[in-house]
């Protein structure tokens, strides 16, 4: 034992190699099989890139460190699916670079919170959350819509995103401008942005400015919509 | 072997870049645990949020985490590696003061502009790996350099044989460099641009961002500072290390285990199941070879026990220990998908997280600070052995109330959020269980001034003896290799 390992101790190049060896394998065998395994994502119908306002609000929501007490995770356990609704499918944040499932609970899950309140609601509460919420612990966030939000480049960012993978075509990057104010304009026609974006859900542009708190909401209407229950067989989900 | 080293040259190691870490490390830890108590504050009592961008707790939740592990930690070991790697080889530090000044430089300049960047709005969201790509390409010049210097002095050393200490320290660069490599593949906006997006998404992107994650605790936290325990627990105790044998099993089977723990992160989650299911058997499998280090690290106190009671520098050390036997126990429970079901997403991670980073990764630095200050500065002790018990005693106060108010916060917020009444509803809402927590994030803030306070006074403790009047010659740079091991 002692004269073999001699070998690995009396020479720092060996010892070197031999430690990055062992702490190789572990990562491999776990993290490259999920880029070949079929059903490491499961074939749902409805999932989407992000709409630019979408995304722009994604950016903020990391930006203010949301997910350290947000998840955005719905474990396939019954009281969370009571609470928040169906556990989260892999298929529903594929396009998420990068992904925001969180590991704390200071707030309740996000996942599934698109629809569940009005914009208002929401408006109101990123305003002043015990208003809507007396005993919250969340900070106030009412300088987001004190913030005009910075888009004239918004494009690079769907162009970045299609780089490392997201289906974005180049009628959404020619578009992105156009669609995100769009959005952001609750009277605007919204015929081209919903067709290529389904369900995206207009913001409520309370200030003469699009602020960061309308693309904040944008997002957060969006989150867990995408995916039809309903028409989704559960066999196909079983993995 | 004394009398070879005795006869041997004398070799004049760079002790200059060791004392600027050991002072970073000293500054970074109150300034960590400075913002530790204030963003427990701003859970305790939301209004200390000031309604304002930059100090809210989504901003200065990183710059904790950052300054605690990075720049209180990292300092640490940097410092304390360069200590451990020249004395046990022998050599003056590889690269000359230029390399060494780099290295110190270098990062602290990384952990200012990480902090810096966080409050004003750049993150990438990754737990623990939060600064965005053109930071992260300068730590790892940064980090490369650090490599550099020390298998430099490895290869230049005048002892046949590499110290255990060495192997720990060896594997924790190594690694940490490949994990921030991988798990930082992004690609930029633009050149000009801060933002950039994550080259992995969705599940995939999770799993890397937990083997970084949770191996950023088996290497930065657990393989760096076992390195540490290997070098100061045997000279303050002076005794040799308790088993060669066991010093190796558990040094392999550490870091070939260590690595496959992450998914133990993403248990029910949308990563697949088998690879959850690896994770979990892992991480019970890690319980070993963690106790196999605490085993090595406590016996070595075999016939020297007497000590704790004189030397509180050695006290700290083995409080730490028995810190890290607890916490890599309780890592493996929490890791079972069982626990994990009510443990994800509540306190109790927070807590578990404390105990071994307060307990063990603090308090077994703050044994060697206490070793190193004098022996580099060329005094005789401390200038208050009963300061440093003040320090002892209140940080494992704080410690205590810390994790217990942390379980007791996190298995009620667990119990209560499966918790169904007679008709079958869920019986409350989440914003209950916040409320049911808040005496104990309360007990939890009063639990980090406590340890805040204590690092308070090892500062003093510590300024006062550097100005106390010069006693030996400063870096007593032959005192090298700990005792060997007896046996086998």
């Amino acid at each position: 034992m002692r004269f073999r390992h001699e070998i690995l101790e009396k020479n720092a190049i060996y010892l070197l190699l031999a430690s990055l060896v062992a702490v190789a394998i572990g990562g491999m065998v776990e993290i490259i099989p999920q880029f070949f395994i079929e059903n490491t994502i499961e074939p749902v119908k409805g999932v989407r890139p992000y709409t630019p306002l979408e995304l722009a609000g994604r950016n903020i929501y990391i930006r203010e460190g949301c997910y350290l007490c947000h998840s955005q995770m719905i474990r396939a356990l019954r009281d969370e699916i009571e609470r928040y609704g169906h556990y989260s499918l892999a298929a529903e944040s594929m396009y998420d670079h990068p992904f925001q499932w969180g590991s704390k609970r200071i707030g309740p899950d996000l996942a599934r919170v698109g629809g569940k309140y009005s914009n208002d609601w929401h408006y109101a509460h990123l305003r002043n959350p015990q208003s809507m919420v007396p005993e919250s612990l969340m900070p106030h966030y009412a300088f987001l819509e004190e913030t005009p939000l910075s888009y004239d480049r918004i494009d690079a960012d769907l162009r970045t995103n299609k780089t490392v993978g997201v289906p974005y075509d180049d009628a959404d990057i020619a578009n992105a401008k156009a669609d995100l104010e769009s959005q952001a304009n609750p009277d605007a026609d919204h015929t081209s942005l919903l067709k290529r974006y389904p369900k995206a859900v207009a913001a409520s542009h309370t200030k003469p400015y699009i602020s960061e708190m309308d693309a904040l909401v944008a997002y957060l209407q969006m989150l867990g919509t995408l995916v039809d229950f309903a028409d989704t067989n559960e066999e196909k989900l079983d993995r | 072997m004394a009398e070879t080293m005795a006869l041997a040259p004398p070799v004049r190691y760079n002790d200059d870049v060791v004392k600027k870490f050991v002072i970073a490390s000293m500054f970074w830890a109150i300034v960590g645990f400075l913002v530790g108590v204030f963003i427990a504050a701003q859970l305790a009592w939301p209004a200390l949020n000031f309604w304002q961008p930059y100090l809210n707790f989504g901003r200065l939740r990183p710059v904790h985490t950052s300054a605690v592990i990075f720049a209180f930690g990292g300092s640490a070991l940097i410092g304390t590696s360069f200590h451990v790697v020249q004395r046990t080889c022998h050599a003056r530090l590889f690269g000359g003061k230029a390399l060494a000044n780099f290295i110190f430089w270098g990062y602290q300049f990384f952990i200012v502009m990480a902090a810096l960047s966080y409050v004003l709005g750049f993150s990438k969201s990754r737990e623990y790996s939060e600064p965005e790509w053109h930071l992260i390409l300068w730590l790892v010049i940064v980090w490369v350099a650090y490599l550099v210097a020390f298998t430099g002095t490895l290869l230049r050393r005048e002892e046949p044989h590499i110290y255990v200490a060495n192997w720990f320290y060896l594997s924790f660069i190594l690694t940490v460099a490949m994990l921030v490599i991988v798990n930082n593949l992004a690609v930029p906006v633009s050149i000009y641009a801060a933002k950039s997006y994550s080259l992995f998404s969705g599940a995939q992107d999770a799993l890397v961002q937990w083997w970084y994650g949770h191996n950023a605790v088996g290497f930065f936290l657990t393989a760096g500072f076992l390195g540490m325990m290997y070098y100061f627990i045997p000279k303050a105790a002076n005794r040799p290390i308790y088993s060669y044998r066991l010093s190796i099993v558990h040094f392999w089977s550490l870091i070939f285990i260590y690595i496959w723990a992450g998914p133990h992160h993403l248990h029910w989650t949308a990563l697949p199941d088998w690879t959850q299911t690896v994770g979990m058997a892992f991480s019970i499998m890690l319980w070993m070879p963690s106790w196999g280090g605490m085993i090595n690290g406590l016996m070595t106190l075999s016939g020297a026990w007497d000590k704790l009671r004189t030397d509180p520098g050695l006290r700290f050390s083995v409080t730490s220990v028995g810190f890290y036997g607890m916490s890599t126990f309780e890592g493996p429970v929490m890791s079972v998908r069982t626990v994990n079901a009510l443990s994800h997403y509540t306190d109790w991670g927070i807590g578990h997280v404390h105990s071994g980073s307060l307990g063990w990764v603090a308090m077994i630095t703050f044994g060697a600070i206490y070793y190193l200050v004098p022996n580099l500065w060329g005094r005789k002790g401390l200038y208050s052995m009963r300061l440093a018990a003040w320090h002892y005693w209140i940080s494992t106060l704080g410690i205590v109330l810390y994790i217990s108010a942390m379980w007791v916060a996190g298995i009620m917020e667990g119990l209560m959020w499966r918790a169904y009444d007679a008709q079958g509803f869920l019986q409350y809402a989440f914003i209950d269980s916040i409320n049911a927590v808040h005496p104990l994030l309360i007990i939890r803030w009063l639990g980090g001034v406590f340890f805040l306070t204590g690092a308070v006074i090892m500062m003093y403790n510590l300024i006062m003896t550097v100005r106390s009047p010069k006693t030996a010659t400063s870096g007593s740079g032959l005192i090298g290799l700990p005792l060997p091991a007896t046996g086998d």
